[in-house]
């Protein structure tokens, strides 16, 4: 692939990766953070204090129930990291080898693994989270159960599109005139030539796991009390919406930047990957 | 090479038909290809564009289109390839067989440098190691004459040029010493001077190692001094073959004699006009009932339209025990 120089070079260069690579990367630190530190334990509530400005003592202010804003933040991105990177696992660890298979076989399978896709996608991911929680409660699991789900078939999609091309090259039918077998070819070729198609992919779908579970908790059928998540804190800033209109800016706020991040990451990772757009640069 | 199966030939190939399924049906690409290759030998297989010869190739190895429809017979030491299961398929390609293909620019994958790519058939067919595989890559780029062999182990296909390239393709082909090397046009992609070191390249090694080469070119004169026996190929049959020499001598088909008749000569004069051969190969989906040269042939007659025309010997003038055979009643007229 890339040797790591060029790679490093060619991404500091791209503005939108850096900026991108900087905010996942800081919300990154701030979920290892808060897993041994955080400003006040998210549990306190403190009713004399509630709905404070920000202060020295609360940078951020206090919600309703005289929580610190800024330890809910903190604590909530552990929460966005796990469902993304479940969420994008499931669908990596099931997709991938579904799409793979698809484009190895070809003829009915194919077939039969890209109609269940096209029916799974019929479905929102929203929708379907929303069926599964009335059959097996809100909670955290279940949402991101229904959002690797949902990201079955897009990786599923994705990879049996990129490893058409792949089958479709000379090497690897020479790899077959070598004697090497589909599950072979398909390791050793195939995997490693669409793997950067893969990489910008999950960051996406990573951004869209993070706002799906934000809205699954809005909704009240994510993330329970008392674990701290972004989605629930929107919920609870509405009630005091006139009051204080700032306790939705700041979740609000967190994930957008998380979703902008990743996205950024996305597009400078395509770019910086994408092995025609490097060609032409080196040439 | 030494066991019971020494009585059989190299390769046996006996009426083969190959259809593709097409928006428009089934188009009979190859139309009843027969031929019998000793070990050792060099034949080679020429023809114009769409004429089956690369098509026979793949046939060959196995790799045809998993829709394609397969009759007759190909027999490699004495073992039935057609109907052949895709496992036992694999142990042969690339160890008892092996193919270059046409393309070294794309024939590589990008991703993995070179001795990787060498050492893949190595530790597929002889379960060699990591180490030995790299060591034993090293003697083949060197047997292959690439410069600077020892650096060039991890290099990536795109460090090297298209020639370089070709000659990691000869040596992945011949990692397993194989009995049979199938070349399907292997210097098209290649500058004219690059053509020659190669070819004489394969031809050196094929020697060598006592291997049976299929080489497949549209190049009459690549040919002459290359191969033992030539086919000529036109619409999915092969419609002349004799040795090497013979046919350079007595080109009886006329197909055959307007392909010499179209190849560029040295010593024309100026303004000359090449000869070209009018008309196009017939679509594969209407082949006439006749002759499929019929209706490009100067000497064409009604009843060549109307009956397939059959194999017929000719007497050698050389002395060689290749049979020149050719498939056109008419040969004996100028």
């Amino acid at each position: 692939m890339l040797d790591k120089g060029t790679f490093r070079r060619r991404a500091l260069r791209h503005p939108s990766l850096v900026a991108g690579g900087a905010m996942v990367l800081l919300m990154v630190m701030s979920a290892v953070l808060s897993l041994f530190w955080s400003p006040y334990p998210v549990g306190d509530i403190d009713i004399p204090n509630k709905l404070a400005s920000p202060s020295a003592a609360h940078w951020l202010g206090t919600d309703s129930l005289g929580r610190d804003i800024g330890s809910l933040l903190l604590v909530g991105s552990q929460n966005s990291l796990l469902v993304g990177f479940i969420a994008v696992g499931i669908g990596l660890g099931v997709g991938v080898p579904l799409g793979l298979l698809a484009s190895a076989r070809r003829g009915w399978v194919e077939e039969v693994i890209m109609r269940t896709a096209d029916f799974t996608f019929a479905f929102p991911a929203l929708l379907s989270a929303i069926m599964l929680t009335a059959i097996y409660g809100p909670g955290l699991v279940v949402s991101i159960v229904a959002i690797g789900i949902f990201n079955i078939p897009v990786f599923a999609r994705i990879s049996r599109g990129a490893a058409n091309a792949v089958w479709a090259r000379d090497y690897t039918a020479a790899a077959r005139a070598a004697g090497q077998g589909p599950l072979a070819i398909t390791l050793a070729h195939v995997l490693p030539n669409i793997a950067s198609v893969l990489i910008v992919q999950s960051t996406i779908q990573f951004a869209i796991a993070i706002l799906a579970e934000a809205a699954l908790s809005y909704l009240g059928l994510g993330t329970q009390p008392p674990q701290p998540s972004w989605g629930r804190m929107l919920n609870e800033a509405q009630s005091q919406m006139f009051q204080a209109p700032m306790l939705a800016v700041y979740p609000g706020a967190a994930i957008a930047l998380a979703v902008l991040g990743l996205n950024l990451l996305g597009d400078g990772l395509r770019d910086v990957l994408d092995p025609r757009l490097a060609r032409q640069r080196s040439a | 090479m030494s066991d019971l199966s020494n009585a059989d030939p190299l390769l046996q190939v006996d009426d083969l038909r190959v259809s593709l399924p097409t928006a428009r049906g089934w188009a009979h690409a190859l139309r009843g290809v027969s031929w019998r290759m000793e070990r050792g030998q060099t034949v080679g297989l020429i023809g114009e564009s769409g004429s089956g010869k690369s098509l026979t190739a793949l046939a060959l190895m196995g790799l045809l289109p998993e829709r394609a429809r397969v009759s007759g017979s190909i027999t490699f030491k004495g073992q039935e390839l057609v109907g052949l299961p895709e496992p036992q398929l694999c142990q042969l390609r690339g160890a008892r067989m092996a193919m270059i293909f046409q393309e070294p620019m794309t024939a590589l994958n990008p991703l993995h440098p070179i001795w990787k790519q060498i050492a893949e058939p190595l530790r597929l067919h002889q379960n060699m190691s990591a180490s030995d595989s790299r060591f034993r890559a090293l003697q083949l780029l060197e047997r292959v004459q690439l410069p600077r062999a020892h650096e060039r182990l991890d290099a990536y296909p795109h460090e090297l040029s298209g020639g370089q390239r070709q000659r990691v393709m000869i040596s992945i082909a011949l990692a397993c010493s194989p009995d049979l090397l199938i070349a399907d046009e292997p210097t098209t992609a290649l500058d004219v001077t690059v053509q020659k070191e190669v070819l004489a390249l394969i031809r050196q090694l094929v020697q060598e190692d006592g291997m049976g080469l299929l080489l497949i070119s549209h190049d009459l004169g690549l040919m002459q001094d290359q191969v033992d026996r030539m086919m000529v190929m036109y619409g999915g049959a092969v419609v002349e073959s004799a040795a090497t020499s013979e046919l350079f001598a007595h080109r009886a088909h006329p197909y055959t004699r307007g392909l010499f008749a179209a190849r560029p000569r040295l010593g024309l004069v100026r303004g000359t006009r090449l000869t070209t051969i009018p008309g196009s190969v017939p679509e594969l989906m209407d082949f006439p009932a006749g002759c499929v040269f019929a209706d490009r042939c100067s000497l064409a007659v009604e009843q060549c339209r109307q009956t397939p025309p059959q194999p017929e010997s000719i007497e050698c003038q050389h002395a060689d025990k290749t049979p020149h055979v050719v498939r056109c009643p008419r040969w004996r007229q100028p």
